[in-house]
């Protein structure tokens, strides 16, 4: 593979990460989405933005977020010092609030009156319901049927946010409908309404955008793991459904040819059964959702159903930088399964009195595994993308499934 | 040059008699293989100047609940794109002058190859394409592979399309700008007369080709209407909802569900022959062949 000079020039003027990304919209939603990208641009171009938004982060969202040596975790696996960092500890639980708190302050500098989100596990759903509370904009937030059902905190957190939660019952009634759903409320409602997108997908500009927001998780990680370590980490490790927390964590480091980058995906009940979410290791190229990137699809170009025990992995395609990093061979795409991800996730909260969310819990697994072939001077720093208390119930559900059998 | 297509000679024709034509949308395999090509073939003695066969896709971002209900039905049963191609051939080996346009999103046919796409859409008897979810940004791929294979590319006009954007968006057109007569998708909100008026007349100065009207349609006098004003109106949610009506407990074909959709379809065909109130200005324009 043929090294670059930088990773991280793209997008190009159209929206495009090599051959991925661009604006697979109609036309209906084209001028909007134009729109979109020139008050973006004016907006990250006026320091007032940036204030206003550092602001917010700093004092509403909690950021920055620790880096924490994760003591026992390292002991028990004998292996590299490990740290988290911890977006857990963001406002609403895990990352999903940076990209929220500037894609609505972007919304309201354009005059929008009303926000649609779609959500997977909630946490977007949640942490959109928030920004909108704190702003005072309505917002409705789009949620697979299937999602509700095994998501059932979020749920009643967003409403009483303030947000109106519409259930989606088509196809999968999963992530990819809900945002089929919040695509065709938009297109309906383009005058008043501003998406906020909750993944580094959708149409140019969100993925860059997205990540823009996201990009914070990395620089902090940058000054802290040098304040504490004086050196670059060796890996960095996060969980991909559509991919923001992992992008906003490697994306500060993509030129950094030391730093190896893990992104792990949903394998759900296994890569070889029909049953999984990973689409960098098993789909191919096509488009969905305003993009062109990696998908889970049959022969004839259908998108296929994912399934992870994670809501929040549980989507068929893949914001598009990752796809583009993918055929560059700059970061690794691995997937563990529902079964690895539980048992990491005990595993975390036993030893580290952290309950994570079974998004981050992919990460963790793999951790685990990498962690055999690392030595003890190695430095990993993984992704605590969010906390589990949403995936209370559904963990012990699973539990006692398990007693049962 | 090539030879004026069929889709232009059409709207010559139409020019000629003076009168609105009819584009009629069904999903090719909905609600199942046979009954999607009995309907096909019907179409055009029952009235339809135009036919467009959508491919069916798992996920029709840009249409309403109907058309969304019967890209399911067409799937469930088992429609492919090859599904598509029989159905266009087999009607064009007994229509050679109805043009067939497919309307469909891009995952599909990049699935297929654009190449092969515009290959096996030509073997087929199609004469044109659109592709939604496909806007002139992004289009240029599959514009030059239509163009070599002798296909028109139709684009959509939208009411959010300023007149900055018009120009761009209707470049690469062939065949007829579409203007999508509401801001939403298929089937869902009834644009007014004037607005559709206005639409028309703001596409008519950026083209010299045939506009259609669509996505609002629902009625014979919704048609009527459209037909005072645009040279074709195309309608699809409501004919999709006549296949919906009339299927059974097990979501199979009724007897009745050919004749009920092909009477609609004559309904409409009767609708645009007669517009509610005559064409004016720009909109009364003939169409050659020599165009």
């Amino acid at each position: 593979m043929e090294q670059l000079n930088t990773y991280r020039a793209g997008p190009d003027e159209k929206g495009h990460f090599g051959e991925f990304g661009g604006r697979y919209v109609a036309e209906t939603l084209m001028p909007l989405v134009l729109e979109v990208e020139r008050a973006y641009a004016e907006a990250s171009a006026d320091p007032a933005f940036a204030r206003e938004n550092d602001h917010y982060l700093t004092h509403y969202a909690g950021r920055p977020s620790p880096l924490y040596p994760a003591e026992r975790l390292t002991a028990h696996l004998g292996g590299p010092k490990i740290y988290f960092k911890r977006k857990d500890l963001n406002h609403t639980g895990a990352h999903k609030i940076n990209n929220c708190i500037g894609q609505a302050l972007l919304a309201r500098r354009m005059g929008k009156r009303r926000i649609i989100a779609e959500t997977g596990a909630g946490q977007h759903g949640v942490a959109t319901a928030t920004v909108c509370a704190l702003f005072d904009i309505p917002c409705t937030i789009y949620m697979g049927a299937v999602d509700i059902e095994r998501q059932a905190p979020n749920v009643t957190r967003m409403k009483m946010l303030g947000a109106e939660v519409r259930p989606v019952e088509v196809g999968s009634a999963t992530l990819k409908d809900a945002m089929n759903e919040a695509l065709r409320d938009w297109v309906a409602n383009v005058d008043t309404t501003f998406y906020v997108i909750g993944s580094v997908a959708g149409p140019h500009p969100y993925p860059m955008m997205v990540r823009d927001f996201q990009a914070c998780i990395g620089l902090e990680v940058r000054n802290q793991i040098w304040a504490a370590e004086s050196r670059l980490p060796d890996v960095l490790v996060a969980c991909v459904g559509g991919g923001s927390n992992a992008i906003g964590l490697f994306h500060p480091f993509l030129d950094e040819a030391s730093v190896r980058m893990v992104g792990v995906e949903a394998a759900g009940r296994g890569i070889d059964t029909p049953e999984h979410a990973a689409t960098l290791s098993r789909g191919r190229p096509g488009v969905l959702h305003g993009s062109r990137s990696y998908l889970l699809q049959d022969a004839d170009g259908q998108i296929l159903e994912a399934h992870s025990v994670s809501a929040g992995l549980d989507y068929p395609g893949v914001g598009p930088e990752h796809s583009w990093l993918k055929d560059a061979g700059r970061v690794e795409y691995v997937a563990v399964t529902d079964d690895e991800a539980l048992e990491a996730f005990h595993l975390c909260t036993r030893l580290e009195g952290i309950i994570p969310a079974l998004e981050t819990a992919h990460a963790l697994a793999q951790t685990r595994k990498l962690a055999a072939t690392l030595s003890p001077g190695d430095l990993v720093v993984v992704s605590l993308s969010g906390r589990g208390d949403k995936d209370l119930e559904n963990v012990s559900r699973l539990a006692a499934a398990e007693e049962d059998a | 040059m090539s030879a004026p297509g069929r889709i232009a000679e059409q709207f010559a024709r139409l020019a000629d008699e003076g009168r609105c034509g009819l584009v009629t949308f069904v999903t090719a395999g909905d609600p199942d293989r046979a009954t999607s090509l009995a309907i096909v073939r019907g179409l055009a003695a029952s009235g339809a100047d135009v036919i467009e066969l959508g491919i069916p896709f798992s996920d029709p971002m840009a249409d309403g609940p109907a058309i969304q209900a019967s890209s399911s039905r067409a799937l469930a049963a088992g429609a492919t794109m090859a599904t598509t191609f029989a159905i266009a051939r087999d009607f064009r080996a007994e229509d050679s002058r109805t043009p067939v346009v497919l309307m469909g999103y891009s995952n599909p046919v990049y699935a297929f190859g654009l190449d092969a796409f515009v290959a096996e859409a030509r073997d087929a008897g199609v004469d044109g394409l659109i592709v939604v979810d496909l806007p002139p940004e992004e289009a240029d791929p599959l514009a030059v592979a239509a163009r070599t294979a002798g296909l028109d590319v139709i684009f959509l006009v939208a009411p959010t399309t300023g007149e900055d954007r018009m120009a761009r968006v209707l470049e690469n057109a062939g065949g007829f700008a579409y203007a999508v007569s509401i801001t939403g998708i298929t089937g869902t909100k009834r644009a007014s007369t004037d607005a559709v008026a206005r639409a028309v007349a703001r596409v008519r100065k950026h083209t010299s080709l045939p506009v259609a009207v669509g996505f609002g349609i629902k009625t014979p006098a919704q048609a009527a209407t459209i037909a005072g004003v645009a040279d074709a109106a195309v309608v699809g949610s409501a004919i999709v909802e006549r296949i919906a009506g009339h299927l059974d407990a097990h979501g199979r074909a009724g007897d009745d569900l050919v004749p009920a959709v092909l009477g609609f379809v004559g309904e409409l065909a009767t609708a645009v022959r007669a517009p509610a109130r005559p064409p004016t200005g720009a909109s009364a324009r003939k169409w050659s062949a020599s165009r």
